[in-house]
């Protein structure tokens, strides 16, 4: 799968965080912006799905599909999942959680780049 | 009769409902996790594989028991979450000490180490919670 992918997914998801981090520390809510930058996220994560599926149909490595698949389907969920509970909890509990959503992602995106050349690369 | 209680604070709600997003990943995590090296090969390291599928387990529970709350959910919430602190602790250390016996990982490998350390953060953040939403 094309390197760029992650890289735009991990700087999206990195700058998210940041903006998140410094309205936490201000004590605020979810805001608009987050809900903006995680629709920005969540557009990354549907080219990354039909990408990382095309990517798998044509490679003659070993990948375990299985794995790869349920990791680029799960990133396309939790920032829908997050943003859900976020509104449900106009604190600063609903802006932590999409932090956690966003490193979520981010941590999924180091493992599907592990998943892609880990084995027969 | 069994005497009216005061309402406490929600088991999902607050920074409960932060807990039970986590939970909920975690459950998924493990669950997938548990899945795949069941479904592979499950002869390579049944012990790490048995504790995968209770991790799974523990964190269905648990995310289920937050959900529906209660003096019952808060009970089984506060066993499942006490045996997988015990679990993350026990696994973390052996883990360490008799690599022979893990041959692949579980979520508590290395005190979960895979996972941000988050296995290490989650029961004790899940007590904490327990103990302030605890009615009486």
């Amino acid at each position: 799968m094309n390197p760029w992918l992650y890289g735009v997914a991990l700087v999206l998801a990195g700058a998210l965080a940041v903006l998140l981090v410094l309205d936490l520390v201000r004590d605020r809510a979810a805001q608009d912006s987050h809900l903006i930058g995680l629709a920005i996220l969540e557009v990354a994560m549907l080219v990354q799905l039909v990408a990382g599926l095309v990517a798998l149909a044509r490679t003659e490595r070993e990948i375990e599909g299985a794995v790869f698949v349920s990791y680029l389907v799960t990133n396309l969920l939790v920032p829908v999942v997050a943003a859900f509970f976020a509104l449900a909890e106009r604190s600063r509990v609903g802006t932590t959680i999409l932090l956690l959503g966003v490193a979520t992602v981010a941590g999924l995106e180091v493992r599907l780049w592990d998943v892609w050349g880990g084995s027969g690369a | 009769m069994p005497e009216p209680r005061q309402p406490g604070p929600a088991l999902s709600e607050g920074w409960g409902r932060a807990l039970v997003f986590v939970y909920g990943l975690f459950a998924v995590a493990a669950t997938g996790r548990s899945a795949v090296q069941l479904g592979m090969d499950p002869d390579r390291a049944p012990l790490a594989y048995s504790l995968s599928l209770l991790a799974a387990v523990l964190y269905l529970v648990a995310t289920t028991c937050l959900l529906l709350g209660g003096g019952a959910g808060w009970r089984v919430a506060a066993v499942a979450v006490t045996i997988e602190l015990l679990g993350v602790l026990s696994v973390g250390t052996l883990s360490y000490v008799a690599t022979d016996l893990f041959p692949d990982k579980t979520v508590w490998s290395h005190f979960g180490q895979g996972y941000g350390f988050l296995p290490l953060v989650l029961p004790v953040a899940g007590l904490a919670w327990l103990r302030h939403t605890r009615t009486r």
